[in-house]
Formats: C-alpha cells, sequence, structure tokens
C-alpha cells in the first residue's frame, strides 16, 4: 500500500492510523527557527467519526487507507443488512447497522447515497442531501390554518420523525434536508 | 503561463497592508539611522552552506564567465556568515534587510522565502541585545499594539514553570513524562530521539503558546547543544547565550552573544556535518572564509535575525503569512 508523508497531508487524504481508516482534518507545519520541524495533525477516525490530534516529525509517513465514495442505489434492507447497488458496475455491497448508523431512518428505496468503502467494504453511508418521503402519521392538522407556524411532529416511512406545518397531513409527501433534519416543503 | 494559473494574478496581501509593509521598513531604517548601524548588503549566492541539519538550503547553478564549467551555489538561509565578515573587516555595527530562502518550511507562519533583518551591534552581550530588540519591536508596533513591560524568561523557568521540569537535567524518562502529562499524542519513540527532539515539542506544543500575552517575552540562556552560533558561558550547568524573542505565542527573532573563537566554530561546524551524515542529509561545504575571519578576529558582538513578515503579520492583526506577503510562493 502507497504511503503518504507529512508534506502530502491536507484535508480529506485518507490514511491508516491506530489501525483505522482516517481522513486528515487539518495539517499545522510547527519548527522553532533552530531546530525540529513538527507536523501537527488532526485526523478524523471514519469508524468512529472521533477527532485524533496526532503530532509527528516532518517527513513522518502513514501508510494510505484505501478509502473511496461511491453513489449507490439503496436497494433494501433484511434486518441484518442494508443493501446497496452500484448504478454504473451493478456491484452489491450489504452495509451493518454499525456502517449505515443514523442515516438509516432517511433510506428510501431507490435513493442514491453516498457510500464510503474501507477496503471495498461499507464504512459509512450518506443519505441524500434532501428526501421525498411519505407521511405515516401525524395529528390532523387544524382546519383553516395554512400559516406553518407551530408545526407538529410527523412520523415518515422511513422511521424518521420531523416537524411540519399544523396543515400537512397524513398521507402526504414532503422534503426534507438530511443534513438538519427539517422539513422543507410539500413535495 | 499554463491555463490554470493564467486567471491568479491578483496579490494575496491588500493594498493597505503592503503600505503598511513599507511604512514598518521605514521605520527600521530609521531606528538604526539614529543608531548609527550601516545597512550593508551580501550575498544571496554563496558556494557554502549554512550546516545546522535543521535548515535547508535552495540550490542553484551557474554557468559563464568565472565558472565556465558551473558551479552549484546555495542560497543564504540567513545572511550571518558574510556580515560576520564584514564585522571582521571592521565595519562596526551593521544591519541589512534581505530575503532569506529556506527549503521544505510552509506553513501559517512559514514561507519558503521570507524577508529578514538581521543586526549585529559590535560591544553588546545578548542581553544589551535582547533591550534593544525588545525596544525595536515596541517602537514598530506603537500605534497598532499596547504592550506591557517585557517578560525575560531563561530557557530553564520555562520549563520550570509550563512543564514541571528543568530542561538541562531532564532526561529522556522525564522528558518523555512530561509530554504525556500534557495530552501530546505522538508517534515519536522518545527512547530513540535526540533529547532536544523532545524538548522542542515541549517548547513548541506547550510553552510557545504562554509566551508573549499582551507583551513581549524574552527567552534566553538555551541548553548547549542548542548553542548554534551562540558562545557558552561555563556556568553550573554551562548555557548558550541565545536569545528568542516571543510576542502572540509566536517566535519573532533569535539572537547569539556571537561565538568568536575558530577553533569552536569549526568544531560545530564539523559536529553539524556529521549529525547530518547520521540523520542521512546531504553533506554541504563549511563556510571557511568564516573560519578565516574569525581567525582575523571576530570583535566583540550580539547579533539577532527578526522575521519582518511575522512582525509585520502582528502590526496587522493577521493571523496567516499570506495576509501579508504579496505573492505567496505557491502564487509566485
Amino acid at each position: 500500500m502507497a504511503t503518504y508523508s507529512t508534506n502530502d497531508f491536507k484535508a480529506g487524504l485518507k490514511v491508516m492510523i491506530d489501525g483505522s481508516p482516517g481522513a486528515v482534518v487539518e495539517n499545522e507545519f510547527v519548527k522553532p527557527g533552530k531546530g525540529q520541524a513538527f507536523n501537527r495533525v488532526k485526523i478524523r477516525n471514519l469508524k468512529t467519526g472521533r477527532i485524533i490530534e496526532r503530532t509527528f516529525k516532518s517527513g513522518d509517513t502513514l501508510e494510505a487507507a484505501d478509502v473511496v465514495d461511491v453513489e449507490m442505489q439503496f436497494l433494501y434492507n433484511d434486518g441484518e443488512f442494508f443493501h446497496f447497488m452500484n448504478p454504473g458496475t451493478y456491484e452489491q455491497f450489504g452495509a451493518d447497522k454499525t456502517a449505515v448508523g443514523d442515516t438509516a431512518k432517511w433510506l428510501k428505496e431507490q435513493d442514491l447515497c453516498t457510500i464510503t468503502l474501507w477496503n471495498g467494504v461499507p464504512l459509512s453511508v450518506e443519505p441524500p442531501h434532501t428526501v421525498t418521503l411519505k407521511i405515516v402519521e401525524t395529528d390532523p392538522g387544524v382546519r383553516g390554518d395554512t400559516s406553518g407556524g407551530g408545526g407538529k411532529p410527523a412520523t415518515l416511512e422511513t422511521g424518521a420523525v420531523v416537524r411540519v406545518p399544523l396543515f400537512i397531513q397524513n398521507g402526504e409527501l414532503i422534503k426534507c434536508n438530511t443534513r438538519t433534519g427539517e422539513y422543507i416543503s410539500r413535495a | 503561463m499554463t491555463p490554470d494559473t493564467a486567471g491568479d494574478w491578483q496579490p494575496v496581501a491588500t493594498l493597505d497592508v503592503l503600505r503598511l509593509r513599507a511604512r514598518i521598513l521605514e521605520r527600521l531604517r530609521a531606528f538604526f539611522s539614529e543608531r548609527a548601524v550601516l545597512e550593508v548588503e551580501t550575498p544571496v549566492f554563496s558556494s557554502a552552506a549554512a550546516t545546522d541539519p535543521a535548515l535547508s538550503s535552495f540550490t542553484t547553478h551557474y554557468t559563464g564567465p568565472l565558472f565556465p564549467r558551473g558551479h552549484d551555489f546555495y542560497c543564504h538561509t540567513s545572511p550571518e556568515f558574510p556580515m560576520k565578515r564584514l564585522l571582521a573587516a571592521g565595519s562596526g555595527s551593521i544591519y541589512q534587510v534581505c530575503k532569506v530562502f529556506r527549503n521544505g518550511e510552509s506553513g501559517r507562519i512559514h514561507n519558503p522565502e521570507f524577508t529578514l533583518l538581521e543586526w549585529y551591534r559590535v560591544g553588546f552581550d545578548h542581553r544589551q541585545l535582547m533591550d534593544e530588540t525588545a525596544v525595536l519591536v515596541t517602537a514598530v508596533l506603537a500605534g497598532h499594539r499596547s504592550l506591557a513591560t517585557p517578560e525575560k524568561l531563561t530557557y530553564r523557568e520555562a520549563f520550570e514553570r509550563h512543564c514541571g521540569i528543568d530542561p538541562h537535567t531532564a532526561d529522556h524518562r522525564a522528558l518523555a513524562g512530561a509530554i504525556t502529562r500534557h495530552g501530546i499524542q505522538t508517534d515519536l519513540e522518545f527512547g530513540h530521539e535526540d533529547p532536544d527532539v523532545l524538548r522542542d515539542l515541549l517548547l513548541t506544543h506547550v510553552i510557545e503558546p504562554n509566551l508573549g500575552r499582551g507583551r513581549i517575552t524574552l527567552l534566553y540562556d538555551y541548553p548547549v547543544s542548542q548553542a548554534a552560533l551562540a558562545r557558552v558561558r561555563p556556568d553550573n550547568p554551562p548555557v548558550a547565550e541565545r536569545f528568542e524573542l516571543y510576542l502572540d505565542g509566536i517566535e519573532l527573532a533569535n539572537g547569539f552573544h556571537e561565538l568568536a573563537d575558530a577553533g569552536e566554530q569549526q568544531r560545530r561546524f564539523e559536529h553539524d556535518l556529521q549529525r547530518r551524515a547520521a540523520s542521512g542529509l546531504p553533506a554541504v561545504p563549511l563556510d571557511a572564509r568564516l573560519l578565516s575571519a574569525l581567525r582575523a578576529g571576530l570583535p566583540e558582538c550580539a547579533g539577532v535575525a527578526l522575521g519582518i513578515d511575522r512582525l509585520v503579520m502582528l502590526a496587522a492583526g493577521a493571523k496567516n503569512l499570506r495576509e501579508v506577503i504579496a505573492f505567496p510562493t505557491d502564487c509566485a
């Protein structure tokens, strides 16, 4: 596997750190006028999401991590694995619950997600930025209220719960922002 | 010109900052003019190089009259050696503002080429020059920064205060213990490292952020192993008469009570070359003309180098060197 030196480190570079794949977040060059140069590096552990701070002597190396982001279509959830397909190659991948995490509540069949693969195995799943989902449960709205002020909780077909305006009814399709978990509009 | 850089012609620093830069250079020249310190110029290209293993010189090649078959030159990392030749020739106190070049150094407060102010005061020791350096920095920053009275801290006091160890007597285990106690995560194998690497780690990670807070901090009397070109005072333990000036946690200047002993200078050069070889760094020609000048006699003097880009950065309230350089190296 290739290695990268501290000179290569820049935001987004994928490296192995403590046996886990990581992404460089920040790399600061530190050097006394007369003395040893260091790099103070922040690396996100892609398995746990935690940020690791580590100091290297300038010129030290880390092994590259075989990590790639691929757009894939969500197929179905069999209770144990979430199955995705690369629409270009038709290759299928099963992501476990750890990899999918909180993203599960936004996953609807056919939607295109970004799958991060480490050595060909799904490491994490990013849902589409906006999704269109059906409301399966919400209190009946107040008649005539179209202001959207206040709001009420609504459960979506994938399990996510979002606040929607009072005029939104059961069975309607709405657009949501998956990054903020907020209602955007009627679909 | 390549298509992807063709549109990238604008300066990075604002014109206001460039005007501030020009005013600061005027102030510096006035400061030395008032004190009858002579402005000089010395060559950027030299047949000899800095031997310090922590410095990597740019090299260039000349072919033409003088050297019809070509000659390798090193771009200076500081104008120290030729300025000492002027001092040995009887120049009296001198200063220079020039570009210097250090390979491999780029970051928030590093650019591979940068502007250095270097000056030498005949008859001064490092303590007198520390005071003058603080006066100069305070004068240049007047109107931009209000600073309390400068603080003076020996290297030992700084380590005792911020790391709880005596840097002169601490062994590997004590240095490694301090590094761990301060939560520094590193892949360094402490047992295999030069103790100075561990001291530099503590200095940069733990101590420097505390230096120069609201006032200038002068750090002085360094371990002998970090003497560079400073003379050693035979105290117990002996210390190198070297100092650095800090503001906002940033090292602005490095100075020495200058080593004048040609034999000792030659031993340090040779020691540097051994360390370079041990670290797999290229050998470089040492400056025999400097040694000759020292043999002829360097007057008692102290000298200091101050980073102008960093000084302008602090005057401008900038956080990154890029904000004060018209065309940083990646836009040059």
